[in-house]
């Protein structure tokens, strides 16, 4: 059963060949025979999935079941479960019961949805590598000595290595595409806006989406169904109507103008990696796509504006644990100034440290219009950047990551290496921007993802874009042999 | 050395939504600690902000009515500092762009009008509050009042002295509740006040160094805690010493001010635009249609109580010091169908002293508008003198029984019959020939006493000047 995608255990459930109940249970045994190895779950909701199992077929009997009722899936622990623990992925949170869903956990709840757990995640999702979360990092099911990509590696590993069928995760420079790359599944970061943010622990709030993480294109779009929608307690959601994601995937590409930004394939790029995304594109241009080359000339300057703004943003949005309220406190304070320094100096790990650093200064009188205020100007260049590129092609591609998923401990030493494993997913976050990464091919046997971009709201187009590329490979149906007894 | 005192002041005014700025809970006052504070409120991990859209038209009412620009679009900025009553580590507030641009207040000082010039208005959040009394050796945290929306009303240093600071702060106090943005009650802090002061030899154009006092929580002591701060920069600046930048908190008891934290002390709170709201916009259409919204504003009022009532600018000044006042005022004039300035002789006078007296607002008067009406109109229509409109009042404020009732169950009706008042008359005269003979041969002040007696005589209830008239011709007979 675990090798079915979500759209084929969709249609098991419903024609009854299986109960959400079976499902549940076979997938929650996965979950105990590999979660050790992987460290995907910090969390698993066992009685809970199945008391919701038992809620599903039900459902599914009295014949008011939707695509996902029933289905398993796992929620990154970003999102606010409520009465489960949520601690995104940081001591300091270890111990918090969130009082309230998420938006996105409400829709998987009322659309039937079975949640198996909560996932691993870089403390508070800030991390390329899963290696800042305080439960320890998540393997990659490909190679378990090399790192599955973060921040949302637990979601990557759990659905790479078959342990569940979607997952939830969140994109704040590449958060979902650089795992789901590193781990050889297809992942969308939605337009900004588009998912609502409310019970999502807030890294950077103009950069945060939440999104979702699976083995085909064909399931994200399942899944982004649940997922998007207006949502009246975020002031930034978008209230427009909702695509219907799944009914477009089988257009026709022919004609689609694919433009190819050259600042995505210069130095820093393993040649592997580019060699298998002209594949790629080839495999486009034989599906009837036009293919150009075309320039993002401000890529250069993404990273450093992400770095001021990101942090700013986090430097402020992290105050809010000051143990005062809920969360760590330290023992025994002295007083006031003695219960913030220790309960945050404990409770926080040093990447999440460093960017509260970095934000504060940034922000700091004397400092902020050279740093913050520019960092928002070049915002905007890149955002006309990407205008420009799409007056002229209809989706941009391009490698999700310059290499493919690194050994533990390589960059964790040095800061500067591992934000620009980022380097080609971050200039979305900045501008808004859908993308997804999708699986195509291997090198030195770990899986390469390559990156689609849309104009802004496109979602249903870019998954079009990727479904039938899905349907002429199988790189998306690729298993880790370690987890996977089964070819397909 | 000849001083000049410099002021401006900065009002919060807490706007009397039903709900919060930013989530849903309620903003009632004097609920048991921590029950009117949602998941919002408390700063929990991954809530979200939604701007209150009453909060906005509040502050759009408030822009209107100074004359201000309303802004089309202004920005929410996050004032970040860490305090166990601020639960999300920043204040949501607006800095570089507020929702109220340039205004202007006029304000009545010593007789003359004086225009004080408002910078700006701004909508923020309140912090929750601190309780360090009731815990010994512990701090308890209430956050009922996080979130509240405030309205923050900054004064150009336009003002010269306390008096005006205080002519200003009151005039404010009167607009944001002619509005209807705020209740104005200064002891729950509805409405609060700090004050920049320095002070510069007269004619010198740069301002002194100016310090912040804080907790100023009623007129008088804002003119106190001023007037104490004045005369230690000037004291101090007369000794050598130099003024510095810093806050100081007004102690009531001690009736001082006391360094609280100096400018190297104060927080860096960098500030930038919150991500989680969208930019303010505010549609010409939206203002128009707040516009409609406005109530008579004091000046329109004044004004009018001029013309339309024929009162004089004192008059019309103090009666429309407040809308309860005004409103109350005009509901005598229409009833009572008499003078108007009898009417507000009556407002003015006797109940406005009756009332300061017993402590009580206008809005708590014991005797309703329709009823000290009713006392008016039969001072109007002569059925009782003024002597004994004073006493139908006493029984007005200590009964609910009308006009009416009063003057018919103590008889207290004026007499105005000329026959019977002559024959009071022609009875004193005949008892007291004596007097009549000294009035007679030159001693006019006896006619006092003729007076008096006819008013023993009536209970004091004939017609005075009925009696005035006939008393001169009989006298003279």
């Amino acid at each position: 059963m675990h090798n079915k995608t979500i759209a084929e255990l969709s249609q098991g459930l419903q024609q009854k060949q299986f109960s959400s109940f079976e499902l549940t249970e076979h997938f929650l045994n996965r979950i105990q025979q590999h979660n050790d190895k992987l460290n995907a779950f910090v969390t698993v909701t066992g009685e809970l999935a199945l008391a919701q199992a038992k809620g599903a077929d039900a459902r599914i009997a009295s014949g008011q079941s939707n695509a996902l009722t029933g289905v398993p899936i796992a929620q990154k622990d970003i999102f606010c479960t409520q009465g489960v623990r949520t601690s995104c992925g940081s001591k300091m949170l270890d111990n918090f019961i969130a009082p309230y869903n998420a938006t996105v956990v409400e829709h998987f709840n009322k659309t039937g949805a079975v949640m198996l757990g909560k996932l691993n995640m870089d403390e508070f999702a800030m991390g390329s590598s899963n290696e800042t979360s305080y439960y320890g990092p998540v393997k990659n099911p490909w190679d378990l000595g090399t790192v599955p990509g973060g921040s949302s590696g637990g979601s990557a590993a759990a659905v790479a290595s078959r342990i569940a069928p979607g997952a939830t995760g969140t994109d704040t420079g590449g958060s979902i595409r650089q795992p789901a790359a590193f781990c050889g599944i297809t992942g969308l970061k939605p337009t900004y806006g588009l998912v609502s943010r409310w019970g999502m622990i807030a890294f950077a709030s103009s950069l945060d989406q939440g999104g979702p993480m699976a083995r085909t294109a064909e399931d994200c779009a399942l899944m982004l169904q649940t997922m998007a929608g207006f949502d009246e307690k975020d002031s930034t959601s978008v209230n427009r109507p909702v695509d219907d994601f799944s009914a477009t995937l089988n257009n026709s590409l022919a004609g689609l103008r694919i433009g190819l930004p050259k600042e995505f394939f210069g130095e820093g790029l393993d040649p592997e990696i580019a060699k298998l995304i002209h594949q790629a594109i080839a495999e486009y241009e034989k599906l009837g796509a036009t293919v150009k080359e075309i320039s993002l000339p401000n890529m250069n300057l993404s990273a450093p504006a992400y770095y001021v703004v990101a942090p700013a943003e986090c430097s402020s949005n992290l105050a809010r644990f000051d143990g005062v309220r809920y969360g760590y406190r330290c023992e025994n304070p002295k007083d006031l100034h003695d219960l913030y320094t220790r309960s945050r100096g404990e409770g926080f790990g040093a990447e999440v440290k460093r960017r509260i650093l970095i934000g504060t200064y940034v922000l700091s009188a004397g400092y902020y219009d050279a740093y913050y205020l520019k960092a928002q100007k070049i915002r905007r260049l890149i955002s006309d950047d990407f205008k420009q590129a799409f007056q002229e092609v209809d989706v941009l591609m391009g490698p999700t990551s310059p290499s493919v998923a690194f050994r533990f401990g390589e960059k964790s030493a040095d800061p500067i290496a591992m934000y620009l494993s980022d380097i080609y997913t971050i200039a979305l976050n900045l501008a808004g921007l859908p993308g997804m990464s999708i699986p195509v091919g291997f090198s030195k046997n770990l899986p390469v993802g390559m990156q689609i971009i849309g104009n802004y709201f496109s979602e249903s187009h870019l998954l079009n874009v990727a479904h039938q590329y899905q349907q002429v490979t199988d790189w998306h149906h690729k298993a880790p042999a370690e987890f996977c007894d089964e070819k397909r | 050395m000849q001083w000049e005192t410099v002021i401006g002041l900065e009002v919060h005014a807490q706007l009397a939504t039903r709900s919060k700025i930013f989530s849903a809970a309620a903003t009632a006052y004097g609920a048991e600690p921590n029950t009117q504070a949602c998941t919002i409120d408390l700063g929990m991990p991954g809530v979200l902000p939604v701007l209150n859209a009453e909060a906005v038209r509040m502050a759009v009412k408030f822009g209107l009515a100074i004359n201000a620009r309303v802004a089309s679009r202004s920005v929410f900025a996050r004032k970040n500092y860490f305090y166990p009553d601020l639960p999300k580590g920043y204040q949501i507030s607006q800095y570089d762009l507020p929702v109220v641009g340039k205004g202007k207040l006029n304000i009545l000082v010593d007789g003359e009008v004086k225009t004080v010039g408002v910078t700006r208005a701004h909508l923020e959040e309140d912090a929750g509050k601190s309780l360090h009394e009731d815990f010994h050796g512990l701090t308890g945290i209430d956050l009922n009042r996080a979130g509240t929306p405030l309205l923050e009303i900054v004064s150009e240093p336009d003002m010269r002295s306390a008096k005006e600071a205080v002519a200003y702060l009151k005039k404010l106090h009167a607009l944001v509740r002619y509005l209807e943005i705020c209740d104005g009650n200064m002891q729950e802090g509805s409405f609060r006040c700090d004050a920049n002061v320095s002070v510069r030899p007269k004619g010198q154009q740069e301002f002194g160094t100016r310090a912040e006092i804080k907790n100023l929580n009623s007129f008088r002591f804002v003119e106190k805690a001023i007037n104490f701060e004045v005369e230690r920069q000037i004291e101090l600046i007369e000794n050598g010493g130099k003024v510095v930048q810093e806050t100081r908190l007004y102690d009531s008891v001690k009736d001082e001010t006391r360094s609280m934290r100096s400018k190297e002390e104060a927080n860096d709170y960098r500030y930038f635009p919150d991500p989680d709201l969208l930019p303010l916009e505010i549609t010409a259409d939206f203002i128009a249609e707040v516009h409609t919204s406005l109530p008579e504003l004091p000046d329109a009022k004044r004004d009018r109580f001029k013309t339309h009532y024929g009162l004089g600018d004192y008059d019309a000044t103090v009666l429309t010091a407040t809308r309860e006042l005004a409103d109350y005022f005009e509901a005598v004039v229409a009833e009572a169908g008499a003078d108007a300035k009898l009417s507000a002789n009556w407002v003015m006078g006797d109940l406005s002293g009756a009332l300061n007296k017993a402590g009580l607002e206008i809005e708590q008067s014991p005797v309703e508008a329709s009823r000290l009406a009713g006392l008016v109109r039969r001072i109007n229509d002569e059925t009782i003198s003024g002597k004994i409109a004073k006493q139908v009042f006493e029984a007005l404020w200590e009964s609910k029984d009308s006009a009416d009732d009063i003057i018919e169950k103590q008889g207290l009706k004026q007499i105005t019959d000329t026959g019977a008042i002559e024959s009071i008359i022609d009875q004193i005269i005949a008892n007291n020939p004596e007097q009549l003979a000294q009035y007679r041969s030159g001693k006019d002040k006896l006619f006092g006493f003729f007076v008096g007696q006819a008013m023993k005589a009536t209970q004091g209830k004939a017609n005075p000047q009925q009696l005035n008239d006939l008393l001169k011709a009989k006298l003279q007979a």
